[in-house]
């Protein structure tokens, strides 16, 4: 890329290559800058989910609206991204939690979302591996799981294919008007994407994200063990609060057959040593729900940083203060999910589209007009 | 207690099976040992499906792995063999 | 199997833990005990030896061995085997390590720790590599003392450093055909590392040793095998001089170019290393207060340099004596003549075009060569194509990445072995129950 570009991206993380790819097919000259390289950071971390969510309207409308996109998608995606089109099964524990599903049941279908309540003995049949005496489950057939970097990979492939480039171990130190400073280097354009993550607020002063630390464990291979993606009820709650720390059974199994373990949460600043307390109470919940789980053997464990927020939303728009600046951060565990909504919604409101689903709910304007205290 | 110099006399044996079959080993030898005098060459398979055995010898490589009495990923060079004991290799497909 | 069969979640406390049941470890933890402190020592295998010591329940074994082990069990340590350490920290008060005993969580409670976790052998990836009849060089030594027969059997023993020697007589005595010894290093290395053999006068009686042993065996310098030919298993190598390429029809390959110091445990608990091994003093103390290290984890030096550094380790563990000079000076011409194998033997640069596109680095996970090749680190090349992602931890794989590409392995994270879920969630460490010893004697171990 020779002149300068339209559009430069500031992190080739799953949600700027997203961001990166629309803004390519749009015809914008974009470049991709990365400090370390593609999908290497939160990207790496994460369990790969496509799951839709319902924490709020909001993001239930950018979750259903990024599944849909990621279902296109897939047929089309290297074998290397591992697309499971396993399904979630948000599972519950009593009465009142299958009350829970019920609603979730009617709000999903009046979305459009396929989700079917199991029964006891459904969900059994479905997941043999779950703890007898569960109440039932909701099953949401659409969602899946991938494999997030090269998940990455195959969209900045995409927005190569329309012209892009890529320039990783580039370390972005400033963000200013329609301009980029990377060491000694000013690279001049007319729109700057900061997809910066859990740094997003190092480049852009003022964006309250902050990392919330996760922790997960991955088991060898035992194929067929598990074959949806289960999650707990109580997962919304975790996810919802910022309080100190918290666990919630999050288990996956990935095309290679090995079980994924998470979750966990925790605001600890930027510490990614592995916290061996947290590491068995979240242990310790998987196997209040699988049993069986014990006898798996665990190969790994490691850590990683969501971009969270206080409101659970991301920000996906322009930043007035300053001019060509939009942002695109701030997805907590929802940014593999999400990132193609997020791309197209940035590219439709850049392009000055109508877009799918309603984005003032993410506009970054709302963080500087209310005073943010968490 | 090992004994110096030269090995003194025959091992007993005790039987164990090996993909269904029984078969009369020495006591005391490792599993993987038991299979490689057996002349097993598949113990494990790959992701890929290629037959794999006893890389290390010393319980780093993961490729002598077999199940035993039902536990998958056993690590054959770790592990003495035991009267009864029942041992599947990669050589029996079931 | 383990005489003592640990229920979940028991606790040990100890004075001085020992890692590793090797020479170096059973010298640290005998000279230890004998002083009176409470030792307990943790080891892979089912019985005392480590990888050199290697022995069956009655079987035979050298006279030093014998004579350590001995020691080691009136020594009054104790012997808690089958067991991996897969988890370590410090505390204000010691250290508490998590131990995986068959399966079983066990918490170790010591106030001081001796690394003697020893080395694995680097295996450089070449076509053919991975068929069944392929075996490392140590390997095919494991097996051979853990009762595997290779009588009868051809086999080309084809790699680098003096295990090659050893291991052929061993099998040779055994009643293999022992067709083959390719050492790549080249005559001149070689003939340099026979001439500081006569600084080491026990060194050179082994060679001696050795070398008549197989005196019918061709012994090559300046050759390697470039490829594994076989369906399904092992049925032939190419084998080179760099001039002439020729077949050799075998059973069995032994492959293997040195061995490699086992530092993960050493990197988790926050020990400095150099060039792949743990930095230690004069006193065989590293970086962090209260953890010694031995053996080939400081550095490959063989079995009777790991010895001397047990006993100065043991000797001097919580205390703020010195080792006693003769010690000091027996360990000094031993490291001089481990200095000058590891230089002899490195391999050389035609080793790094064996590999073609199609050749599986990573074998837990069969990442191919042409897979990694771009990579820029080992990271990348771990999450983009899932080199070192297996079950091993990258063992096997990253020491022959590094040699191939120059990548740095990852850090290192629990669990450092892989271990079951329900030893990882164990909480032993805060739970209501008292620290009691566990009354495991080394004699146990062999009833």
């Amino acid at each position: 890329m020779t002149d300068n570009p339209d559009a430069v991206v500031v992190g080739a993380g799953i949600v700027g290559a997203a961001c990166a790819a629309a803004l390519a097919r749009d015809g914008m000259r974009v470049m991709i800058l990365d400090e370390s390289f593609a999908g290497s950071g939160t990207t790496a971390a994460g369990m790969g989910h496509l799951v839709v969510m319902d924490d709020s309207p909001a993001q239930l409308a950018l979750t259903a609206y990024s599944t849909r996109l990621w279902a296109m998608l897939t047929p089309d995606l290297p074998r290397n991204v591992e697309h499971e089109a396993c399904g979630t099964l948000w599972v519950a524990e009593d009465e009142s939690q299958l009350d829970a599903v019920r609603e979730k049941q009617r709000v999903y279908s009046q979305h459009g979302v396929d989700a079917e309540v199991l029964s006891p003995a459904q969900l059994s049949e479905a997941e043999p591996h779950l703890r007898a005496g569960l109440a039932g489950a909701l099953y949401v057939p659409g969602d899946g799981v991938i494999y997030p970097p090269n998940g990455a990979r195959a969209l900045l492939k995409i927005a190569a294919e329309h012209g892009a480039s890529l320039r990783e171990g580039v370390r972005v130190n400033a963000i200013a008007a329609r301009e980029v400073v990377a060491g000694s280097e000013r690279i001049s354009c007319d729109i700057v994407v900061n997809a910066a993550g859990a740094q997003a607020a190092r480049l852009t002063p003022g964006i309250p994200i902050v990392p919330r630390k996760g922790h997960l464990v991955i088991t060898d291979r035992y194929p067929g063990f598990c074959r949806h993606q289960l999650v707990e009820l109580g997962y919304l709650a975790s996810a919802h609060t910022m309080s100190t720390e918290s666990v919630a059974f999050n288990v996956q199994p990935r095309a290679t057959g090995q079980l994924l373990i998470g979750s966990s949460r925790e605001l600890v600043g930027w510490d990614a040593s592995i916290n061996r307390s947290i590491v068995r109470k979240m242990l310790d919940r998987a196997l209040d729900f699988m049993p069986t789980l014990a006898l798996t053997s665990a190969i790994r464990t490691w850590t990683g940083f969501r971009p969270a927020t206080p409101d659970k939303l991301p920000l996906i728009g322009a930043w007035e203060e300053t001019p060509g600046l939009w942002i695109a951060s701030g997805h907590e565990g929802l940014g593999i999910t999400t990132c193609l909504g997020t791309g197209q919604l940035l590219a439709d409101m850049i392009a000055g589209r109508n877009t799918a689903i309603d984005v003032v709910p993410f506009a970054p304007s709302r963080v500087l007009s209310s005073a943010v205290a968490h | 207690m090992p004994q110096t110099g030269v090995r003194t006399g025959v091992r007993s044996e005790l039987n164990i099976l090996v993909d269904d079959r029984p078969v009369r080993v020495a006591a005391g030898i490792s599993v993987a040992s038991a299979l490689f005098n057996l002349g097993v060459t598949s113990y494990a398979q790959s992701v890929t499906g290629e037959p794999r055995a006893p890389l290390c010898g010393m319980g780093v490589c993961f490729e002598c792995r077999v199940t035993i009495d039902s536990r998958p990923h056993q690590r054959a060079c770790l592990i003495p063999v035991v009267e009864g004991m029942h041992v599947i290799t990669a050589s029996n497909p079931g | 199997m383990t005489p003592h069969a640990y229920a979940d979640d028991e606790i040990v406390a100890a004075d001085v833990a020992v890692i590793g049941a090797g020479p170096g470890g059973i010298a640290s933890a005998a000279c230890a005990a004998e002083r009176g402190q409470r030792v307990v020592v943790i080891d892979r295998g089912s019985l005392p030896g480590g990888q050199i010591w290697r022995h069956l329940r009655d079987g035979a074994i050298p006279r030093v061995a014998a004579q350590w082990i001995s020691r080691f069990e009136r020594s009054g340590a104790r012997f808690i085997g089958t067991a991996s350490v897969v988890d370590a920290h410090g505390e204000t008060r010691g250290f508490d390590l998590l131990v995986d005993a068959s399966g079983h969580a066990v918490s170790v409670r010591a106030r001081d720790i001796i690394l003697a976790t020893g080395a694995r052998e680097l295996f450089i990836p070449f076509e053919g590599w991975t068929l069944p009849g392929v075996m490392g060089i140590g390997g095919a030594q494991a097996l051979l003392k853990s009762g595997a027969s290779f009588t009868g059997k051809r086999v080309v023993i084809a790699g680098s450093g003096p295990l090659m020697l050893p291991v052929a007589a061993s099998l040779a005595r055994s009643g293999a055909r022992v067709v083959l010894v390719a050492e790549q290093a080249s005559r001149v290395a070689v003939a340099r590392f026979a001439a500081a053999l006569w600084r080491s006068p026990s060194m050179l009686a082994q060679a001696a040793k050795y070398r008549a042993r197989f005196l019918s065996s061709p012994y090559s310098t300046g050759t390697w095998v470039t490829a594994a030919h076989g369906f399904g298993r092992l049925e032939s190598v190419t084998v080179t001089d760099g001039k002439r390429t020729w077949r050799e029809v075998v059973d069995v390959l032994c492959t293997g170019y040195g061995l490699i110091p086992n530092v993960e445990l050493a990197q988790l608990l926050g020990c400095e290393t150099r060039d792949g091994a743990v930095i230690v003093d004069e006193r065989q103390r590293t970086s962090i207060a209260s953890v010694l290290a031995v053996g080939e984890a400081t550095g490959i030096g063989g079995a009777p340099l790991a010895l001397v550094e047990g006993e100065i380790a043991g000797s001097t563990v919580g205390v703020q004596t010195s080792p006693s000079s003769s010690l000091t000076r027996r360990r000094s011409v031993l490291k001089s003549a481990a200095r000058s194998m590891l230089d002899t033997f490195t391999p050389r640069a035609e080793l790094r075009a064996l590999p073609t596109i199609d050749t599986i680095v990573c074998r837990c996970e069969d990442v191919k060569y042409g897979a990694v090749q771009h990579a820029i680190c080992a990271r990348q090349a771990k999450l983009y194509a899932r080199a070192g992602m297996g079950s091993c931890q990258g063992r096997t794989c990253m020491p022959g990445l590094d040699f191939l590409f120059a990548w740095q392995a990852d850090s290192v994270r629990p669990p450092i072995e892989p271990t079951p879920v329900s030893v990882l969630a164990s909480d032993i460490a805060n739970s209501a129950s008292s620290a009691y010893s566990i009354n495991s004697s080394v004699g146990e171990a062999y009833q």
